[in-house]
């Protein structure tokens, strides 16, 4: 062997060393999360790094209480919505943004921007106001207007973007064809934007399902909260004993929704449809 | 099909005065092509009669209808893409049916018209293909048919050929211009192409910073240019300029003196000029003619481009002027290096004033 061979072998052994570390790095936790949901409370407190038994009791136990189902309704319920609606005003703001021109567009933009600067904390007691003033305390229209607001600057921008890169030619060939700007953007632009729609319907949906501050904040009983705060609110049998098993049996259901949708949509956030639009 | 009227149309953006006091007849069935080098407005002029600008003042035509605030749908024109801008997530057929679809036309009379048109331009054997997989003249037929699927009265085309190689280029003006002859559609085609405009067009309206320079004929244009600038865009090699100083004359002819050349005597009108005015001499390459020579009055070869079937000989000034062009069937004996004069020849001779227009001969009437 040469230097030169030598020296490739260590570049592709340090390479794989690497990413070696960081999945290590990024799923172990999950993986350690997984291996304890399947074991017996008994051996909770035994540190095992492979999986010694496939108990199911922790599952059993978490899915047979109401009130922890019902968790899992709401989020579907409250995550689903925000993509729907942050998608369709997102779509529509879009246009606007993108595509027509008037005057101030870039400082509306910015504006939109800068709402996604604040953060949570700032404006909790500000929408809890709102919110009680609206009538939505401790209801899943509460949680589904501020996630929304949250949701709405990113996708917007996203969809702008991606709005502004369809070829303007594309748009005035639809107005040729006798297309109201609803019917672009339904029929020409809609089809087009697929991958920028699942990948910031998907980031939102993932927000929306993940968030725990506003979701504590704005429900009250047992029948409107979403999951995080459900799996927070998990308690043992006594004040000194937190139950980790359902915990973690509870926090490996609900993750596994999303990695479910991020397998499915990964095709379509890298597919690129435009191609053969314009000239290729 | 329908004829098109433009009067006294204005288009201006911001503080940019694109298109000014442009009128134009189309007649019913005409090819009309715009061409003009960039920035000149020919492409604003074809989306103001389309619809997708608005016009600032003035009066726009589609047969009898005035239709400068209708949209573009309502106007009856089809357009095709410089870059065809098809629908990549609809097949030939879909996109070819949208804009009857939208129309809300019955299913058979879409399935009638968009067969009829896939058959005129071969496209049958297509239909369930989507754009990515065509190539690039089918994508340029399948523009088409989008265009004439509706059976617009006119139909507009922005620099269609743009995007093709070279022979193919040539392959579709053929297509293009065999389907005019069978439509008998009227057409508005825009190229700053001017072989393009040459070949396909009935009528060419050249545009320059806005304005219409000229209309005609091709051969109207190419033998009878009203300005400088129409005489040096048609026509490849460009038409050869020389200065030339005014001797005298009249409304019955005149006689230049052109450096390089000698003095002539020229059939021109300069009745409205003065004695020692500066004048421009236009010669196109074809009829330039060369002798061996030598002394003041001789010009250099420095370069000879063969082409197969002609030979261009580029002439360099002893006084160091710009190039001229010498255009001759091949084969040719002028070799770099001669030394060349120019034969007179007052019968091919175009004469420019001061303000680039052209001098006409009494009688005759000026184009434009």
């Amino acid at each position: 062997m040469n230097s030169r061979q030598v020296n490739a072998l260590l570049k592709r052994t340090g390479f794989w060393l690497l990413i070696t570390v960081i999945l290590i790095y990024a799923l172990f936790p999950f993986y350690y999360a997984v291996i304890t949901s399947l074991k017996p409370s008994s051996e909770l407190f035994r540190v095992d790094f492979w999986l010694t038994s496939l108990d199911f009791s922790n599952y059993a136990q978490i899915l047979t209480e109401r009130s922890f189902v019902r968790a899992i309704a709401n989020s579907i319920l409250v995550s689903v919505s925000v993509v729907f609606i942050a998608l369709l005003l997102g779509i529509t703001a879009s246009y606007a943004l993108g595509r027509v021109r008037f005057r101030g567009r870039s400082t509306v933009l910015l504006v939109i921007l800068g709402v996604s600067m604040f953060p949570q904390v700032a404006v909790l007691s500000g929408l809890f106001e709102v919110i009680r003033a609206l009538n939505l305390y401790n209801n899943p229209a509460g949680l589904i207007l501020s996630y929304t607001i949250f949701t709405l600057p990113f996708t917007v921008w996203v969809l702008t973007t991606f709005m502004r890169q369809l070829p303007m030619e594309l748009e005035e060939a639809a107005i040729m064809d006798g297309a109201t700007p609803w019917v672009t953007i339904t029929r020409v632009f809609l089809p087009l934007m697929w991958p920028a729609m699942a990948t910031t319907g998907l980031l939102a949906f993932i927000a929306a399902w993940n968030e725990f501050l506003f979701a504590l904040t704005f429900t009250l009983s047992d029948s409107q909260r979403t999951v995080p705060v459900a799996i927070a609110l998990i308690s043992g049998g006594s004040q000194h004993e937190l139950p980790w098993g359902p915990i973690m049996a509870a926090s490996v259901t609900v993750t596994v929704p999303l990695v479910v949708l991020v397998m499915i949509f990964q095709k379509r956030i890298v597919s690129g449809l435009t191609a053969g639009a314009v000239k290729g | 099909m329908a004829s098109v009227t433009l009067h006294k149309i204005n288009k201006v953006f911001g503080h940019d005065h694109i298109i000014e006091d442009v009128d134009l007849d189309i007649g019913d069935g005409e090819f009309v092509v715009f061409v003009g080098p960039s920035g000149c407005g020919k492409s604003t002029l074809l989306r103001l009669t389309a619809g997708l600008e608005s016009i600032t003042d003035g009066k726009l035509c589609i047969g009898e209808q005035v239709v400068n605030d209708l949209p573009p749908r309502e106007r009856g024109v089809g357009m095709v893409f410089q870059s065809y801008a098809l629908y990549p997530h609809m097949t030939v057929y879909e996109n070819m049916a949208f804009g009857l679809k939208l129309a809300k036309a019955a299913n058979e009379t879409i399935d009638e018209r968009v067969m009829a048109t896939a058959r005129i331009l071969q496209l049958e054997d297509l239909l369930h293909r989507k754009p990515k997989e065509l190539s690039g003249g089918q994508r340029q037929r399948v523009a088409m048919g989008r265009a004439m699927a509706r059976e617009p009265r006119i139909l507009l085309f922005d620099e269609p050929l743009s995007n093709l190689d070279a022979s193919l280029r040539v392959q579709m003006r053929n297509e293009i211009a065999r389907l005019h002859q069978r439509l008998g559609s009227t057409v508005i085609y825009v190229t700053h192409d001017q072989v393009e405009a040459m070949t396909l067009a009935d009528k060419i309206v050249v545009l320059r910073n806005g304005h219409v320079e000229q209309v005609g004929s091709p051969q109207e244009l190419y033998q009878r240019p009203a300005t400088k600038f129409v005489a040096g865009f048609i026509g490849s090699p460009t038409m050869n300029f020389m200065p030339a100083d005014l001797l005298s004359g009249n409304s019955e002819g005149c006689q230049v003196r052109v450096p390089g050349l000698g003095v002539l005597a020229l059939p021109q009108d300069v009745s409205h000029l003065t004695e020692g005015d500066r004048l421009s001499l236009g010669v196109r390459p074809e009829h330039l003619r060369l002798k061996e020579a030598h002394g003041d009055n001789a010009f250099d070869i420095v370069n000879v481009e063969y082409l197969g079937n002609e030979v261009y000989v580029y002439l360099e000034p002893k006084a160091g002027d710009t190039l001229l062009v010498h255009r001759t069937d091949a084969p040719s004996h002028w070799q770099v290096g001669q030394s060349v004069a120019l034969v007179q020849d007052q019968d091919h001779v175009h004469l420019f004033d001061g303000n680039d227009n052209a001098l006409t001969c009494h009688g005759q009437r000026q184009a434009a």
